[in-house]
């Protein structure tokens, strides 16, 4: 952290004050607002498929905040992870297994108590933890800090080990996600869309389910699909 | 870079995100009415039917905005938008002559570009959810799987270019470029072009939307202005997905003249390309669904990480 904090300006306590703030810190403190406020929402509402889509408006606003910071690349790659992959997986789960139009109040649990504390502690701690960290230092954003050829450079030279792990990380989950969805009972999977007459019902189950989604996509919410499955082979 | 000169960039990036859809959809008319002899285009207004677009304008204009009754209304109006404004963002950041024609220089380009265009499934699964259709709610699923199938191939090949640039950002890549670069990039270009062309769901990849099939998939609800909107976005992808081809792997601005006539290149070789895309509409047949997931899977990646093997490789031996 502090090798990449050097690299993006000084973080000496200059003679600056929380009066007269910039124009970008202003936004900066608008679009967190905004995030707050859509991640509040997303996870108030009683629509389940509103909870995702402003869960898309809060991960936007952050990408918003890291350009803010002249993190550029890594809100790029926020937009193209998170915006373009996550939430659409969120999304593909949700439709597959349950999306009403309009409340859904059997979504609510008896946990919500519980919930709000574990919330609210794991907030708390986070915000103590940074004001306390950052209490009177300021970053100097006005040069090239967090281009993507600084990013790149540090991510790969001071940063390569923690990079590789992550990199074997999800090599691990990917592997996981293909053996989960193909380990059921060890038969041959008929390819999608050679449907015959005399296959098994639970083949002609998978075949469907392939043909919906592609079979990268599907991989990892493996789990859900199955739950529509039984009522495909009556259909056929 | 002052007020006015920022202002200047963003009208000229929305005059071009206006016009230059509207021309590819003109051409489009024109092309299928010649390779398939078809005499309604050619008719509106006289000499090679050049009003016809207009008439589809006054067509979609007068026609009545419709939200079913089950619909969520808010959504369901908001998707055509979330669609559409992606390729705008995009069309902000593409080079088109050299010396800073651009409207705005994105230092990761590539990576701004194919993350904004990523966004766009979003609209679709917006509007094929809030449709209060299972059908429209199929379709929708089939988009967004088709749409992240082909983002990682297409993620690959532009990964091989930015890697034989030795940058991420747009200009520079143009500037890096040599003609031995088509050669060398060749199938980087081609699993990009075509990753590109089911990304936008267009024939032969268009089996999610269907439109003589299963009615248009996500959007078989949406009637009049708002499915303007949606096929407005489809032209614009066409416009953008040509312009990044020729900026990233047929060199941009590059030609004779170059230095006043860069934009003109560029240009033009968007415009071959856009043909090229109209050309395998009216010529391939739609493949079946789970054929296009096949071809995205066992044909395309390979092919995309044998071009980085290749890159790579060619990369460490010129150094």
């Amino acid at each position: 952290m502090s090798t990449l904090l050097a690299a993006a300006g000084s973080l000496e306590p200059a003679a600056r004050s929380y009066l007269s703030p910039t124009g970008q810190e202003v936004v900066f403190l608008l679009v967190g607002v905004l995030v707050l406020g859509a991640a509040v929402v997303s996870v108030t509402t009683r629509q389940l498929v509103h909870a995702a889509l402003w869960l898309v408006v809060a991960l936007g606003g952050l990408a918003v905040e890291f350009l803010l910071l002249t993190a550029e690349f890594v809100a790029w790659v926020q937009v193209l992870v998170y915006l373009g992959s996550v939430i659409v997986l969120v999304l593909f789960g949700l439709m597959l297994t349950r999306a009403p139009i309009g409340r859904s109040p059997d979504a609510d649990s008896g946990n919500r108590p519980a919930a709000l504390a574990v919330g609210a502690a794991s907030a708390a701690t986070l915000v103590t933890l940074v004001v306390d960290a950052f209490r009177s230092s300021w970053i100097d954003l006005s040069g090239a800090a967090g281009t993507t050829r600084l990013t790149g450079e540090y991510l790969f030279s001071h940063w390569v080990l923690p990079f590789e792990a992550l990199s074997v990380l999800l090599l691990a989950a990917l592997v996981g996600a293909i053996v989960l969805s193909r380990t059921e009972g060890g038969r041959a999977k008929p390819r999608a869309g050679k449907l015959r007459a005399g296959q098994t019902s639970s083949g002609q189950a998978r075949a469907g389910q392939a043909s919906a989604g592609s079979p990268g996509a599907g991989s990892p919410a493996a789990g859900k699909p199955s739950a529509a499955a039984p009522t495909k082979p009556k259909e056929r | 870079m002052n007020l006015l000169d920022t202002l200047l960039r963003c009208v000229g990036t929305l005059v071009a995100f206006l016009v230059l859809p509207l021309v590819v959809g003109q051409t489009e008319h024109k092309v299928m009415a010649h390779m398939q002899g078809r005499l309604g285009p050619m008719y509106a207004g006289g000499f090679h039917g050049w009003a016809q677009l207009v008439a589809d304008g006054v067509k979609f204009v007068q026609k009545e905005n419709v939200v079913p009754a089950g619909a969520d209304r808010r959504i369901f109006q908001l998707a055509p938008a979330v669609a559409l404004l992606p390729y705008l963002l995009v069309l902000l950041v593409i080079p088109v002559g050299p010396d800073g024609m651009v409207g705005q220089v994105v230092d990761a380009g590539i990576f701004f570009v194919l993350a904004v265009m990523g966004v766009g499934v979003l609209g679709s699964l917006m509007a094929g959810w809030a449709s209060a259709n299972k059908f429209s709610l199929l379709g929708a699923l089939r988009t967004a799987a088709q749409l992240m199938s082909y983002e990682l191939p297409m993620l690959l090949a532009a990964a091989s270019v930015a890697m034989a640039a030795g940058s991420v950002s747009l200009p520079g890549i143009v500037d890096a470029f040599h003609w031995w670069w088509v050669p060398w990039q060749l199938i980087g270009a081609f699993v990009f072009f075509t990753a590109g062309l089911a990304e936008l769901q267009r024939p032969p990849f268009d089996m999610p939307v269907a439109d003589s099939e299963i009615i248009f998939g996500a959007y078989t609800e949406y009637t009049g202005l708002r499915f303007a909107l949606f096929l407005l976005a489809e032209y614009a992808g066409i416009v953008v997905l040509c312009a990044l081809t020729s900026v990233l792997f047929l060199g941009g601005w590059h030609g004779p003249f170059a230095d006043q006539l860069g934009w003109l290149w560029t240009l033009a070789k968007t415009f071959a390309l856009a043909f090229v895309v109209l050309w395998l509409r009216v010529t391939y047949p739609r493949l079946r669904e789970d054929q296009l997931m096949r071809f995205a899977w066992t044909v395309l990646i390979p092919l995309a990480l044998a071009q980085l093997v290749l890159t790579g490789i060619i990369k460490v031996a010129i150094s």
